[in-house]
């Protein structure tokens, strides 16, 4: 199953990049990923 | 065993469509569509999934496929800027990949 | 391009809609599970009236909400649940809702399946009837067990198998799974809270430390082919965090609208502090997701209060709102059920209120139901009635904000 390489939310942002993430780049800081993307299974359990 | 290896090729590139943007795209059907303050938020009855458009140009350039003959020209026709274009492609090949939009 | 804030955090601020919202059909229910987050059991006699729940559909489509999760109770022995199943459908909300299985028979199912846009969750909590019997009642098993046979048979995709883990049913974990496999059903595991009825039986029910972390690692090993709701992220400092947006989304993504009109933060906080308003007299739903006070206050930026300076903050956030609110921990502490264990440590030293919050109404049964032994002190007595512990605030428009009005006797 092809997996877009969009990071993940589980990064909060005061942490520091995890391990896979590429070492920063001049050119890196400007290109942004424009999509975010979460599997939404209801929120609290409930349902 | 020769015919296995073939096969075996065959099956991979058929695991998803390859990202034409000379082709139209749309929004899956089973893809729902909401603005909010940030961009949008695209839910897939499908496969839970929810994305995050977090430009206001990208959902443009989204609900402009389905009366855009390829995706090219709904990028066009968006006012994205040239600059841009590449990341907006990836962009849509992400959705594309995850089955939020399908070719047609 | 101008930077735009990461989607979590962007949920932590409020949406223009909910996500994930709740809606408690009706508190009628034919079982008494002793977990119960809503106390159900007897209708209230307030209830949303059909044409109530269709403006409340009418307007769930105009805020564009994706999907609304129906229950209750026993939100299918409404009579008019079929007709607001297909209302909803037809007006662009989609439906998932969670049932016993009591009216899931073969007919009821082929409607299901011949439904778009629909998703039923079974709930069962025990992979056995031994198991799940004790906590739902006599037959209960054996009830949700013929509705996902009858939703297998007619066809009805990928149906959900729900449960609450509990201290008796974690040895169970593969059985679940197998059980699902066996109706290509999915499994969710889900968090027990102290709320409604869970409040009297969580000392017993809720499960150890220990079983926290057998817990935990079976979720990171079974991965994205069992789901939690998002209800286990107060583990997410055992490790990777487990999928999902992992923080509560009360009042921000998620909320809660009970059978009688109120909306509430969070299906397990149903108690007037978490009270934003109430549907008929508040303007209608979209104006109090909107503008309720109380909802505001939630999308105000959270300080993490004591847990802020521990290394695992950052996964767990401080954990569940209703967990520490119902254990009479403060909210900007631990969370009862902490990993590192300052929620139990809190719990036995002074951090803790004297006298536990009692959720709004009871509408628990007063006799045996299915041969399940009444609830101490339920036998038909007054239904306990919480008027808000904290002042009304001064903006809010209704006078009778947080009073109720019709205790039951």
């Amino acid at each position: 199953m092809p997996v877009n390489n969009q990071p993940t939310i589980e990064v909060p942002p005061a942490t520091t990049a995890t391990a896979d993430c590429e070492p920063a780049a001049a050119e890196e800081l400007v290109e942004e990923t424009l999509v975010e993307e979460v599997s939404i299974d209801g929120m609290c359990g409930v349902y | 065993m020769a015919c296995a290896a073939s096969t075996e090729v065959t099956q991979v590139a058929m695991s998803a469509p390859a990202f034409d943007p000379t082709q139209p795209w749309r929004l899956s059907s089973g893809v729902a569509l909401r603005d909010e303050s940030f961009g949008a938020l695209a839910y897939d009855f499908a496969t839970r999934r929810l994305s995050f458009l977090k430009t206001q140009l990208l959902v443009d350039v989204v609900r402009g496929l389905e009366s855009a003959p390829d995706v090219g020209s709904a990028l066009a026709a968006a006012g994205v800027p040239d600059a841009d274009r590449a990341t907006y492609l990836r962009a849509l090949h992400g959705l594309a990949n995850s089955g939020m939009l399908t070719p047609g | 391009m101008t930077a735009v804030l990461p989607l979590v955090d962007q949920f932590a601020l409020g949406l223009d809609a909910p996500i994930c919202l709740t809606w408690e059909l009706t508190y009628a229910c034919n079982l008494a599970c002793v977990h119960c987050l809503s106390s159900s059991g007897r209708r209230d006699p307030n209830e949303l009236t059909t044409q109530q729940c269709e403006a409340v559909i009418d307007e769930l489509q105009a805020m564009k909400v994706f999907y609304v999760n129906i229950g209750g109770g026993e939100p299918t022995v409404r009579p008019d649940f079929w007709h607001l199943l297909d209302y909803a459908v037809a007006h662009q909300v989609g439906v998932k809702f969670s049932t016993n299985g009591i009216k899931i028979d073969k007919e009821k199912a082929a409607r299901i399946a011949a439904t778009d846009y629909v998703d039923v969750q079974i709930s069962l909590d025990g992979a056995t009837a031994e198991v799940n019997d004790a906590v739902r009642g006599g037959g209960s098993y054996a009830t949700a067990v013929a509705a996902l046979e009858n939703l297998s048979e007619a066809g009805f995709k990928d149906a959900k198998i729900s449960v609450v883990v509990t201290r008796h049913n974690v040895s169970q974990l593969d059985e679940f799974k197998a059980l699902a496999d066996r109706f290509s059903a999915t499994l969710r595991l889900t968090r027990l809270r102290p709320s409604g009825r869970g409040a009297d039986v969580w000392d017993d029910l809720h499960p150890t430390a220990a079983q926290q972390r057998v817990l935990y690692d079976w979720l990171v090993l079974a991965g994205e082919g069992v789901l939690t709701g998002d209800s286990f992220f107060h583990l997410a400092g055992f490790g990777e965090p487990l999928p999902g947006l992992n923080l509560c989304g009360a009042g921000r993504v998620v909320c809660l609208i009970d059978p009688v009109g109120d909306v509430y933060a969070c299906p397990f906080a149903i108690h007037s502090e978490f009270l934003a308003g109430n549907l008929l007299w508040d303007g209608g739903f979209d104006k109090v997701w909107r503008e309720s006070p109380l909802f505001e206050d939630l999308r105000r930026p959270q300080t993490g209060g004591a847990c802020s300076k521990c290394a695992h903050y950052d996964s767990c956030r401080g954990g569940c709102m209703a967990a520490k609110f119902f254990t009479g921990l403060p909210l900007d502490g631990p969370d009862p059920e902490c990993i590192v264990g300052y929620g139990e440590q809190a719990l036995t030293g002074s951090g803790a209120m004297a006298a536990l919050p009692k959720p709004d109404g009871d509408h628990s049964h007063g006799g045996p139901v299915r041969g399940q032994a009444p609830r101490p002190g339920a036998a038909g007595g007054p239904v306990q009635v919480t008027i808000g512990h904290r002042p009304d605030r001064g903006c809010d428009e209704s006078p009778l904000v947080g009073l109720q009005l019709s205790p039951r006797v």
